[in-house]
């Protein structure tokens, strides 16, 4: 029987092969990622490695709220005294302070050099003596000296060609500076830690330029002989002010390298679980793929059975196929995941991700789940169609035409069904709305009751198959004629197997118009809340759209002529309640740009903050029991707390509040801030938004390049790039189950030209000609698409309603020309799978087709 | 050559007319050693409104035959004149307008389209020109062939004979120049198998319907007006009139 199974398989090699293409793709994703995040992972920590190398402790700062480090809340720097009583230790062989902070580089052309997302790093080196602590090494010129040189990371150089000689713009905190570049250099052995720009200043200008004269952001420490590291550590803690750390250098390289694979880690989540859709949708087309070939075998596993096969051989026989094809397919999977790494890690680039990569990390656990996973997969698949082939009757052999006989719960599917659709949906609601659950479970629960709807529809299909057919063939009739109305009717003549082919495009289009419904709310409820409280005629934000600002851009348009308000909103982190909290300040003028509905109190709130004033929105002080008058305490990441007493209560819009947790005045916000900046200010100028108005503001923003001005409408532009982006990255996701699907339309059509190989020469004989073939088949295969189309959009559409209930700040709004985008895809998608079964299908040799068996 | 639409109305060529001629038809499968000859050299005319009926052993070269005249096979040398056109030379386009226009198909496994009823089955020729059918010539069919009542049922509702005599109109309802009918009683009893041959016979008695049948067996070989023997790819014999036990002697001689 063995035997019987490989060399059956072996004689059907084309159908075996567009069964496994299935497996291999979803099999590559789930490797890809693997070695993906293993690849960065393992680059992250040589460079770590490499930089706490020389280092046996080291010293930072700290938020007093705990380790964050963002471009918006730097952790405050501690005292530069600190060094001399560390170089006073008895273990300490010696010891340097450094400074670390952000600062971008403007190029040639006056506009900030982008990181690809990631962050401008800005860091002191100490140009004489022996650089035996520097992480940094020299790839082309000197160490920087004085207040005009710099040195760059050997990333930008050789991108935005720079080289020792040349001038470079430097925003730190104010306006645009220039520098002198002194040096290339690299850091940890490569040239750039995931795309971010560093700027490398003496340690004096680094001081100067980063208002830190007099303070430090770290220490490295050097052990005397035979002092161990860990015993160092023990020696430095006592000194440590409440805002500074000490760790090893062994423990600080393992610390950064778990934070960069905290991150790392939720890339790789997120890939898988595209590799995970694309795997369910393989599943699919597999279970069907083989349940059309045991259709199509019939006879041959009745005669099998004739000769003596009992049920149970046939049903190993059939699973012993499908592992063959599943281990191949996993295998070739696995291999293509080494391209895809590459390939995926080209879209992260293209998306503004960019990450370091050294040598290629082949992982024994890639190996290990690729293949699990991708037989796995294959065998669950298989089961359906095994038992269905254990029903052969014996005596199909000696019957020409024999059907596998129905199931007996066949009358019971649509009720199935129906009850499958039922308790999936059930599940997605627990996990959408109940509450008291842990987010693992609550993805868990909203994944697998989504994976149920997906299977409930796809055993729904088979009921809507014919009527859906009857419409959507509509078209194929009128414009394809003959050849048309029988792609109707061969779509029709087997519902079970047009819904299951369509059923596997159903999900990938379900989940495509997911997205594009969830993400056409968000868009509206922010633009919404952008008109409500966007009263000001122009926006200030940085030209990223998310990065802080220099006060200093802003005060300078305050000397605009015309310029009536300029009013930012400051941010940073705090403490309250015992939760980390957003702050954010403001002054007076602010309500003439923003408005928002007030529950307590009015808009001249922000005007009448003074200095220990704050106020809070509805849900904030409904949470907290706050009324008019409450006192609350504040936590500053300087380990000081602002006692604040409640001035108002604001509503804020669906869709995003201006403001944070809680709100201070400007002025009590600098004082405990250390380098405030603006998440964004805005300016209110006489003739308000006009062009001329426009290049005034813009042309006093020249030495801000990091600064830009938008006015209403395109402030909402820029903020919603975001959300347009994470959309397509998304869609180039998604499309890869996409592309599985239509790998079944393929399977199925091919497998059907198999089947109908008679009649297509009845057909050819009867006068119908190649075209007209192509033609017909080419229709089925567009009818077969739509229908996914006409299941899948729905779906998503139901899909996006319940999540976006759930997440609240939705809208919900169906963008109807993106499905109708979708719709037609769906039709090209139908066009492209339908070119080889037709071409085939067109070559037939009527006479031998007419005498197939 | 005419166009698919000039036929809507096609006028049958006159009796006696030579509608299929055949000149040393050879046919050679494989090549060196191995090399079959299924034909070495066959001559025959079809004049309009006959029967004929082609006999021999199998692997005598009859369907090949067959094959060729219906411009389903390539001759190796030789030529095939359907209704005055060349056809050995054509192209896969020209071939198909030329099977739309003037050859209607009988095949042994009826081979009709399963999502399709009766009626639909009859007319598909016709769909697939993009031509509508004579509505009287449809009804006329349907009722000569038993079928008036049974038109919008399925293949798999309808009996072996139903389906062939389905299969048997959808041939007629073209009014083909020539109908090649493959061994049209081979997949059906004799009682349902005799009812088939008296349609066939009858379409060239009342219609004038010419046509060429492949068969083995001596009962439906005699309906014909003329019966070739081929053995070993040549025409050995040829009889008319001839009664069942003249088409058994030959037969048997040829098998020996």
């Amino acid at each position: 029987m063995t035997l019987v199974a490989l060399k059956g398989l072996l004689g059907r090699k084309l159908r075996a092969a567009l069964t496994a293409v299935a497996i291999v793709l979803g099999v590559a994703m789930i490797s890809g990622t693997y070695v993906l995040t293993d690849t960065i992972k393992a680059a992250f920590g040589t460079v770590f490695t490499t930089v706490y190398k020389n280092t046996d402790a080291v010293i930072t700062s700290k938020s007093a709220l705990g380790n964050n480090t963002n471009n918006n809340n730097l952790p405050p720097s501690f005292p530069a005294s600190l060094l001399a009583k560390v170089q006073g230790l008895p273990g300490v062989a010696d010891a340097q302070g450094g400074i670390s902070d952000f600062a971008s580089l403007v190029g040639r052309d006056g506009k900030v050099i982008s990181g690809g997302g990631a962050p401008s790093l800005a860091f002191s080196v100490h140009p004489h003596g022996d650089q035996h602590f520097n992480p940094l090494t020299l790839v082309s010129g000197a160490w920087p000296v004085g207040p005009h040189q710099i040195a760059i990371d050997a990333n930008t150089a050789s991108k935005k060609h720079y080289k020792v000689g040349d001038t470079i713009g430097v925003i730190a905190r104010g306006p645009e500076q220039t520098f002198t570049v002194a040096g290339v250099v690299k850091i940890g052995g490569v040239a750039s830690l995931g795309g971010a720009t560093m700027a490398i200043f003496d340690f004096p200008t680094a001081q100067k330029i980063f208002n830190k004269v007099g303070k430090l952001d770290a220490i490295d420490i050097a052990a005397k002989h035979g002092v161990s590291p860990s015993q160092l550590v023990r020696e430095v803690k006592p000194l440590l002010p409440a805002n500074a750390e000490v760790r090893t250098g062994q423990a600080q390289a393992a610390q950064a390298t778990k934070d960069t694979n905290g991150f790392l880690s939720i890339i790789n989540d997120f890939l898988l679980a595209f590799g995970g859709v694309a795997l369910f949708v393989g599943g699919f087309v597999i279970a069907n793929t083989l349940s059309i070939t045991i259709a199509q075998r019939t006879r041959e596993l009745a005669t099998l059975r004739t000769l003596g096969a009992t049920r149970r051989q046939v049903l190993r026989s059939v699973m012993l196929e499908a592992l063959v094809i599943g281990t191949l397919g996993s295998v070739a999977g696995l291999f293509l995941g080494l391209g895809l790494a590459k390939g995926l890690n080209r879209l992260f680039v293209h998306f503004g991700i960019d990450l370091p990569q050294a040598g290629t990390v082949f992982a024994t656990r890639t190996v290990v789940v690729s293949l699990a996973v991708g037989i796995g997969i294959t065998l669950i698949a298989a089961l359906r169609p095994a038992i269905r082939a254990t029903r052969v009757p014996p005596i199909s052999a000696v019957r020409e035409g024999a059907v596998l006989p129905t199931s007996r719960f066949a009358r019971f599917s649509a009720a199935a069904a129906l009850l499958t659709i039922g308790g999936a949906a059930a599940i997605m609601l627990i996990g959408l709305f109940v509450g008291g659950i842990s987010t693992t479970d609550r993805l868990l629960a909203i994944g697998v009751g989504a994976a149920a709807v997906f299977v409930g529809v796809a055993m729904l299909a088979k009921t809507l198959v014919p009527p859906l057919a009857r419409v959507l063939g509509w078209p194929a009739v009128r414009i394809g004629g003959a050849a048309g109305a029988l792609a109707r009717g061969n779509a029709m003549r087997n519902p079970q197997r047009t819904a299951s082919t369509a059923s596997a495009l159903m999900i990938g289009l379900a989940l495509v118009t997911l997205v594009s419904v969830l993400a056409s709310g968000l868009k509206t409820t922010f633009e919404n809340a952008v008109n409500s409280v966007f009263t000001g005629q122009y926006a200030v934000t940085a030209t990223d759209n998310f990065s802080p600002i220099s006060i200093a851009s802003a005060n300078a348009l305050k000397k605009v002529p015309g310029v009536q308000v300029v009013s930012g909103v400051r941010a940073g982190d705090g403490k309250a309640f015992g939760s980390r909290i957003g702050v954010t300040g403001v002054s007076g003028d602010i309500s003439k740009v923003i408005t928002v509905k007030w529950q307590a109190g009015s808009q001249a709130v922000p005007g009448e903050l003074g200095n220990n004033g704050a106020f809070v929105a509805t849900a904030y002080a409904k949470k907290h029991h706050l009324t008019v008058g409450s006192p609350i305490a504040v936590e500053t990441p300087s380990a000081n707390t602002m006692h604040l007493v409640l001035r108002g209560i604001f509503a804020p819009p669906k869709g995003g509040s201006p403001y944070g947790d809680v709100t201070v005045s400007t002025q009590r916000f600098d004082a405990e801030y250390p380098n405030p900046q603006n998440v964004f200010a805005f300016v209110n100028i006489a003739g308000g938004a006009t062009a001329a108005n426009t290049a005034k503001l813009t042309a006093a923003l020249k030495t801000f390049p990091d600064a830009k001005v938008a006015t209403a409408s395109q402030f909402k532009k820029n903020q919603e790039k975001g959300i347009d982006m994470l959309l397509n990255l998304l869609y180039v996701l998604l499309s890869l189950s996409i592309i599985i699907s239509l790998f079944g339309i393929v399977n199925t059509l091919v497998l059907t030209v198999f089947e109908r190989t008679r009649e297509l020469g009845m057909l050819r004989a009867v006068g119908m000609t190649r075209r007209q073939v192509r033609r017909m088949i080419r229709h089925e295969s567009i009818i077969t698409a739509l229908i996914g189309a006409a299941l899948g959009i729905p779906v998503g559409i139901v899909l996006a309603l319940m999540v976006g209930k759930a997440i609240k700040f939705a809208a919900f709004t169906i963008p109807v020309g993106t499905l109708v985008t979708f719709i037609f895809a769906a039709i090209i998608a139908g066009i492209v799978a339908a070119i080889f079964p037709a071409r085939r299908a067109g070559r037939l040799n009527v006479l031998e087709a007419l005498q197939y068996e | 050559m005419a166009t698919a639409q000039d036929q809507t109305q096609p006028q049958r060529p006159a009796a006696g007319d030579v509608v299929v001629s055949a000149r040393d038809l050879t046919r050679r499968y494989g090549e060196g050693d191995t090399a079959v000859d299924a034909l070495r050299g066959v001559s025959l005319d079809v004049r309009a409104g006959e029967l004929v009926a082609v006999m021999g052993p199998s692997g005598s070269g009859k369907s090949t035959l067959m094959h060729i005249l219906a411009g389903l096979d390539t001759p190796t040398s030789g030529t095939v004149e359907i209704a005055g056109t060349e056809i050995t030379k054509l192209g896969d386009t020209d071939l198909t307008r030329l099977r739309r226009e003037h050859i209607g198909f009988v095949f042994q496994f009826f081979n009709l389209l399963p999502m399709l009823d009766a009626e639909e089955n009859v007319v598909l020729p016709l769909s697939i020109a993009g031509e509508k059918p004579d509505k009287a010539w449809l009804e006329e069919l349907l009722e000569k062939t038993g079928l008036a009542k049974r038109r919008s049922h399925r293949p798999s509702e309808l009996s072996g004979g139903e389906q062939q005599r389905v299969a048997i109109s959808r041939a007629l309802i073209t009014k083909p120049t020539i109908l090649f009918a493959d061994e049209p009683t081979g997949n059906l009893d004799s009682k349902t198998g005799g009812e088939i041959l008296d349609l066939i016979r009858d379409s060239v008695d009342t219609y004038g319907q010419t046509i060429v049948m492949v068969t083995h067996e001596a009962r439906a070989a005699v309906i014909a007006d003329r019966i070739l023997f081929i053995a070993d790819g040549l025409i050995v014999k040829e009889l008319t009139g001839a009664s069942t036990e003249d088409v058994l002697t030959v037969m048997s001689s040829l098998s020996s």
